[in-house]
């Protein structure tokens, strides 16, 4: 496995794909007299491509527009806050991953609030925190249970074992997001024009390549499937500039060595067990029906949002633009307050604090550089 | 700076700086001497070299050390990568009521030990011991003092276009060690902490090569940290080679399961040195030869003066620029 990886950030492939990729590219810019423009729907491609320095690379030849895949970013300003308060109350463990710690609320962050005196634990897996419910049968453990296909089969999980184990002190409080929803969204809203999707590699081990068709079939959209190792994100890209040129709409899984026509079946099983479809309110989007899941009414007792009752205000309104970032409308520099008032150490919006957010990986990774 | 001190304020990236500068520079001011990870000052008979540092490391004890030897390199290193040679230190423990008196034993022999393999005195220190809750099982402070070599300052005003970026091993290796060893990621990469005392190994570089212009060890906030702040202290650019960073395969997978990048991981037995481009090879050898430095490489060059800037040239050819460390929630590591 470690030799496959290495491979896929071979230095000398990856430069022969970058040529390649060029070649494509003013083949189609000939043609059509513009770039070709794509999106990477996935937080975690964002990154890789700020990362590697591929999106500075292809500036010029490949427009590559970072679309709403990082699942913090997309969060509601509403939600945020809720799930802020919810660290309120007596006899209450937060545990959360620690993406969530310094996303900012209207009045103040986790970390902030941590700091305060509340107890908030971040954790790398969420079966840590019904550890931490076990630990402590006199306090109610609830988890921020936030995240896209990728993660939400581990929250399933997670909710399963709770409920085998019989624990009632544990509870969740979800705010999920899924893809297809806000791609359709995207899509028939005409904002931003794209000739290709990079879709994410790891959402698509749970979906699979099937998760897809609604793309080619009704919008005509060809997709690369692509893993995120520089070789890999290249290849997708290459893919994608094929298919865009020989004018084929088709969805390519270019990560066939982890993802399947019909995605993890268990993970999908577990899911619909558990979670129910449910309206969502999506920064700089709005809500968006049945674009995420919450737990099945018989689990209710899991379901934080049922066991506590959480009232916040409307949201402080500030320059961020997020929200438009996300759509793929503005990117990080058009924003006001991005890398002066607004920095990863002292964030306004949570796309400048999330590990997958487009304004931290412009910040941290294309600021400044020789741009070569 | 207002609201409250948060663990961020503890990781010795962004916010951590800006702790220190507005917090405690501007109440104590900022000599010249607190350029270096030891405060550098003129005494009669001889220049001195001061540093001190607490450790609140979680686990206590982790593949490769624990707290007590810590707290013997950390001030040694601080110390020994300033240019001076440590002789004496000092310790302070914080002890929370209901520690075993037998974990207290172990972890004063290790830092016996380490203290003897660094070649310093323990000759000074403290104990109070705080009510349950008051403190996690135990905290160390050390103190450190050493001579400053006479002949063999440091000349950081001398760093110019060409000189070499060298690292005297691979990067990443402590923080990874201990993130493993609190059992919260799920995995046991079998990977040991760097942690060690660099006073022999750089005073055997020191009393052979002239052209060191600079040395940090890399702890909190990893090797991009370190760099970024020589960048900004004495205005200079300097251009690290993506490929050329010495990075464990086991830290390298950690990191690409886990999210961290290496640059920023802490390490507790690394020097980062800048050396003029003559005397590279030559240190690069020494450094080999010498049993924490076999993995020794060049890492990069200063690439111009005034700018004050870290940069990062990617394995496919692209530049970047690196900041402090700001944002990552790692525990506590040191």
């Amino acid at each position: 496995m470690r030799e496959i990886l290495e491979q896929c950030s071979d230095p000398v492939l990856g430069r022969k794909l970058l040529d390649r990729i060029r070649k494509l590219a003013e083949e189609y810019k000939d043609r059509t007299g513009r770039e070709p423009a794509f999106m990477e729907v996935c937080g975690s491609h964002t990154m890789a491509l700020a990362r590697t320095g591929i999106k500075a690379l292809l500036r010029g030849h490949v427009k590559l527009i970072s679309g709403p895949g990082c699942p913090v970013c997309v969060t509601d300003q509403k939600d945020i806050d809720a799930m802020i308060q919810l660290a309120d109350g007596d006899g209450r463990i937060l545990c959360t991953f620690g993406d969530m710690m310094r996303v900012p609320g209207s009045r103040r962050s986790l970390m902030e609030a941590k700091a305060e005196g509340a107890d908030i634990r971040p954790v790398y897996s969420p079966d840590d925190a019904l550890k931490i419910a076990a630990g402590n049968p006199d306090k109610e453990v609830i988890f921020l249970g936030i995240g896209f296909e990728t993660t939400i089969p581990v929250l399933a999980a997670t909710l399963k074992a709770a409920k085998e184990r019989g624990m009632d002190n544990f509870s969740m409080w979800m705010t999920t997001k899924l893809v297809e929803p806000v791609l359709r969204v995207l899509l028939e809203s005409k904002e931003v024009r794209l000739d290709g999707l990079i879709l994410p590699g790891h959402v698509s081990i749970v979906i699979g390549r099937k998760g897809y068709r609604y793309l080619t079939e009704e919008y005509g959209m060809p997709g690369v499937i692509s893993g995120f190792e520089p070789v890999q994100i290249l290849a997708g890209i290459h893919r994608l500039l094929e298919l865009v040129l020989a004018g084929r709409a088709e969805i390519v899984n270019e990560y066939s060595g982890v993802v399947r026509e019909e995605g993890n079946i268990r993970a999908q099983q577990l899911m619909e067990r558990y979670l129910e479809p449910v309206d969502e309110a999506w920064r700089g989007i709005g809500v968006i029906p049945k674009s995420g899941l919450d737990i099945r009414p018989e689990y209710a007792h899991l379901n934080a949002k049922r066991r506590f009752s959480i009232k916040v205000e409307e949201p402080r309104k500030t320059k961020c633009r997020c929200g438009e970032i996300i759509r793929g409308v503005a990117t990080p520099p058009e924003c006001p307050l991005f890398g002066k008032a607004c920095t990863p150490a002292r964030p306004i919006g949570p796309c400048m604090v999330s590990s997958e957010g487009s304004c931290a990986a412009h910040y941290h990774y294309m600021e400044a550089g020789d741009g070569s | 700076m207002k609201g409250k001190i948060s663990l961020a304020h503890g990781d010795g990236g962004e916010l951590a700086h800006q702790l220190v500068r507005e917090v405690f520079v501007e109440a104590f001011g900022h000599e010249e001497q607190a350029r270096w990870d030891a405060a550098l000052l003129p005494l009669e008979g001889g220049d001195v070299a001061i540093s001190t540092d607490s450790f609140v490391i979680k686990p206590l004890f982790f593949p490769g050390g624990d707290i007590g030897k810590l707290a013997v390199s950390g001030t040694v290193n601080d110390i020994a990568v300033s240019g001076a040679e440590p002789r004496f230190l000092t310790a302070g423990f914080i002890l929370e009521e209901g520690f075993p008196v037998e974990d207290l034993r172990r972890i004063a022999r290790s830092m016996a030990e380490e203290a003897k393999r660094a070649g310093v005195r323990i000759v000074a220190g403290d104990t109070k011991v705080v009510e349950r809750g008051g403190a996690d099982g135990l905290f160390v402070h050390t103190t450190g003092i050493g001579r400053l070599r006479p002949d063999r300052r440091l000349q950081p005003e001398q760093i110019r276009e060409g000189d070499a970026v060298i690292i005297s091993g691979t990067i990443g290796d402590h923080g990874i060690a201990v993130l493993a060893a609190r059992g919260e990621m799920g995995l046991s990469p079998g990977l040991f902490s760097d942690c060690a005392s660099l006073s022999g190994m750089i005073s055997e570089l020191l009393s052979s090569v002239r052209g060191v212009r600079i040395m940090r060890d890399p702890t909190r906030g990893g090797l991009a940290t370190a760099l970024v702040e020589i960048c900004e202290d004495f205005r200079v650019t300097v251009q690290l080679d993506e490929a050329a960073l010495p990075v464990r395969r086991e830290v390298r997978g950690a990191c690409d399961i886990f999210g961290f990048d290496p640059l920023y991981l802490a390490n507790e037995g690394k020097v980062v040195l800048i050396v003029a481009q003559e005397d590279e090879e030559k240190v690069v050898k020494l450094l080999r030869g010498h049993p924490l430095g076999r993995e020794a490489a060049v890492i990069g060059r200063v690439t111009g003066r005034e700018q004050g800037r870290l940069l990062l040239r990617s394995t496919l050819g692209s530049t970047r620029r690196l900041s402090r460390m700001s944002g990552m929630m790692l525990p506590r590591i040191c």
